[in-house]
């Protein structure tokens, strides 16, 4: 067991070191970054925000690593979003329960995912190809749905989801800290993960050794559209709105990047969830940091870029060949990722 | 060829028995950037009904955000012979030599909420908001509304680079110069959406001493205001009381919020953009009075004693 842990906390370990610097670097600028209290009986600042607003990006970026895995891509994550919004915030207002809503809703959204995945699995089409179809005329659908205006609801129970709180954190932390624990559990406690990964690195190969290809990949962007589902319920319920226009806008490129950043390689195989997670957050710590230090908005997308570029040269093979004097005993277990591909 | 010809004939009939059977009203072609915003849809509405109301038989070409749709609607309104066109332009370029179609068939263009580069005697009019006022209106009420008193007002900005962001900044600092007690202390864009105005003001709320050192906020459209406000809820003060908010559009969701005390005021961005229009185009085809060039519409400020509920059912059939 312990050197399993040793290589878990080795394969995380340039995610850690980022988002200790990033969060050191944003406590310099803004001192009260670090400041955590109770009120109205929740944990209250801008590390609950961090957790709380990188929510839907956690979530996609969950579902994201296992289609990444499989050497596909979902673009269509944000689109989902807008739709399963839009069919929460539609459902709800005319008078349906919250369980008849949420179950829609993520029915809706594992529809979507089977959807790109027979698109990839049966009809062989690329992924990027397959989910760009979905992502274009997904926002349409929605749209569709809530006839271009903001569909607002009042119903306690969903906006609980969005803004409500359990055992002192916001809901929306609560629902990606469990979701990606059961995922995290099925895919590594089971036989699951290695044969995705086994597909990621050569589908054919997979299916002439008795792999039930196909199925996999259909099970891979059903849980990617499950995740965006989720991630929609939380953005509509947040802002007691279905926003079809912006709800998940580019978020499937935040989700993508969280997934890079979490060292996750976009040509299949290894993958991390807990990495990917991390990755999101950081994202979402940056874009935090960027509000709470006070540049003016012109500032933001490059002060972002400026970050992203220098974590991933942090993750570079050639950079930390050129740096692996300096090497610290915990990475030991960093080379293995080489070996996956 | 004879499918052609007979297609050909059918249409020419069609077109003959359209124009005498309105030949005694106006037509006026109407071609629409899309459906992109509540406001877009509101604007649509608004100038259908005002045709109605009119007596005017509109002809309605929606362009789904492409500028190609919106030269080929105009050349089809042309080729249909209406008495004028109704153009809200998607850019400001390239629209000259389709403005000289126009002109040569003697179709005066008027422009709707937006203008384009092109001489000015391509067409008729621009009827359009101004959007420096807009926030000099909101400026103004919330100096009128403090008093001198000191206040720290934060700042949701459209998004970055648009011209409805500069303009309305721009506007809104006009008015607040020269008045020592009124201070901008932050400002971040909020991309003209409810969830980044909410994670822009949770963040506002933090770094200004958990909301306690901001009096006012301003917010370049209401769907941001609205998100603020729920942001100010969370943090647990009283929006409109501990923190005053002022906001532009008058969307119908700002009146709700008014009428429940969480927003103090808006300044409205007229969806009637078409009834100036249509005014300043009988006129015209009247007696040739020539409009000015540029007509600015009102941006009226509503304000919690405005009877919010009422402006809400008003607004709430239109689209937005």
């Amino acid at each position: 067991m312990m050197p399993i842990m040793r290589n878990y906390a080795g394969r995380l370990l340039p995610q850690c070191i980022a988002l200790v610097i990033i969060v050191i670097a944003i406590s310099i600028v803004f001192p009260g970054f670090l400041n955590l209290q109770i009120q109205n009986g929740r944990l209250y600042g801008s590390l609950i925000d961090i957790l709380n607003r990188g929510a839907p990006v956690v979530l996609l970026a969950i579902g994201m690593t296992v289609v990444i895995a499989t050497k596909g891509i979902d673009l269509s994550v944000g689109a989902v979003m807008a739709i399963c919004g839009a069919v929460a915030a539609s459902l709800i207002t005319s008078g349906h329960s919250l369980a008849e809503t949420l179950l829609a809703t993520l029915a809706i959204g594992i529809l979507c995912g089977i959807w790109n995945g027979v698109l990839v699995a049966f009809l062989d089409i690329q992924p990027i190809i397959a989910t760009l179809v979905l992502m274009v005329a997904g926002r349409g659908i929605a749209q569709l749905i809530t006839e271009g205006t903001i569909l607002t609801f009042n119903e306690p129970g969903l906006i609980f989801i969005g803004s409500g709180s359990f055992i002192g954190l916001p809901m929306p932390i609560v629902i990606w800290l469990v979701f990606g624990l059961l995922v995290a559990v099925l895919v590594r406690r089971t036989a699951l993960g290695m044969l995705i990964e086994a597909i990621g690195i050569n589908r054919q190969a997979s299916t002439l050794s008795g792999v039930l290809t196909p199925v996999l990949l259909v099970a891979a962007y059903v849980l990617s559209g499950l995740c965006a589902a989720i991630a929609g319920i939380i953005a509509a319920a947040d802002i007691r709105g279905a926003d079809a226009n912006n709800a998940g806008l580019w978020l499937e490129l935040d989700a993508i990047l969280a997934v890079v950043v979490g060292g996750t390689s976009l040509l299949g195989g290894r993958f991390s969830i807990a990495a990917s997670v991390l990755g999101a957050i950081i994202i979402q710590a940056i874009n935090t940091g960027i509000l709470l230090s006070g540049f003016p908005p012109e500032f933001n997308l490059i002060i972002k870029a400026a970050i992203i570029i220098f974590i991933l040269v942090l993750q570079s093979p050639r950079f930390r060949t050129a740096f692996s004097f300096l090497s610290i005993p915990g990475a030991a277990g960093k080379p293995t990722e080489r070996e996956a591909k | 060829m004879k499918l052609m010809k007979a297609l050909a004939s059918a249409t020419i009939l069609a077109a003959c028995t359209f124009g005498s059977a309105s030949a005694a009203d106006l037509v006026v072609g109407f071609s629409q950037i899309g459906s992109e915003s509540g406001w877009r849809a509101a604007e649509t509405t608004m100038t259908k009904q005002q045709a109605e109301e009119r007596g005017i038989d509109l002809k309605f070409a929606d362009a789904q955000q492409k500028q190609e749709n919106q030269i080929k609607a105009i050349r089809s309104f042309i080729a249909q012979g209406v008495n004028a066109i109704l153009l809200a332009p998607v850019v400001a370029t390239g629209w000259d030599e389709v403005l000289e179609e126009a002109k040569d068939a003697e179709i005066p263009v008027i422009l709707l909420d937006r203008t384009v580069d092109a001489s000015k005697d391509l067409y008729l009019t621009a009827v359009t908001s101004d959007l420096v006022h807009e926030g000099s209106v909101a400026g103004k009420w919330l100096v009128d509304t403090v008093a001198g008193k000191p206040c720290n007002v934060v700042e949701l900005q459209g998004t970055t680079g648009s011209s409805p962001a500069i303009d309305r900044k721009k506007g809104f600092e006009q008015a607040l110069s020269g008045n020592d007690n009124l201070k901008i202390v932050r400002s971040q864009t909020g991309d003209f959406t409810r969830t980044k105005g909410k994670e822009v003001m949770e963040s506002f709320l933090k770094a200004e001493d958990g909301g306690k050192n901001i009096c006012a906020l301003y917010a370049h459209n209401d769907d941001m205001a609205v998100g603020a406000i729920q942001a100010i809820k969370e943090a647990g003060l009283k929006p409109g009381k501990d923190i005053l908010v002022v906001s532009i559009d008058a969307v119908p969701d700002i009146f709700q919020a008014m009428a429940a005390g969480e927003a103090n005021a808006t300044v409205e961005l007229t969806p009637n953009m078409a009834g100036p229009a249509f005014d300043a185009l009988a006129a015209y085809l009247k007696d040739g009075k020539e409009p000015p060039k540029w007509i600015q519409t009102e941006s009226k400020l509503y304000t919690q004693a405005d009877d919010p509920m009422k402006v809400y059912e008003e607004k709430k059939g239109l689209g937005y």
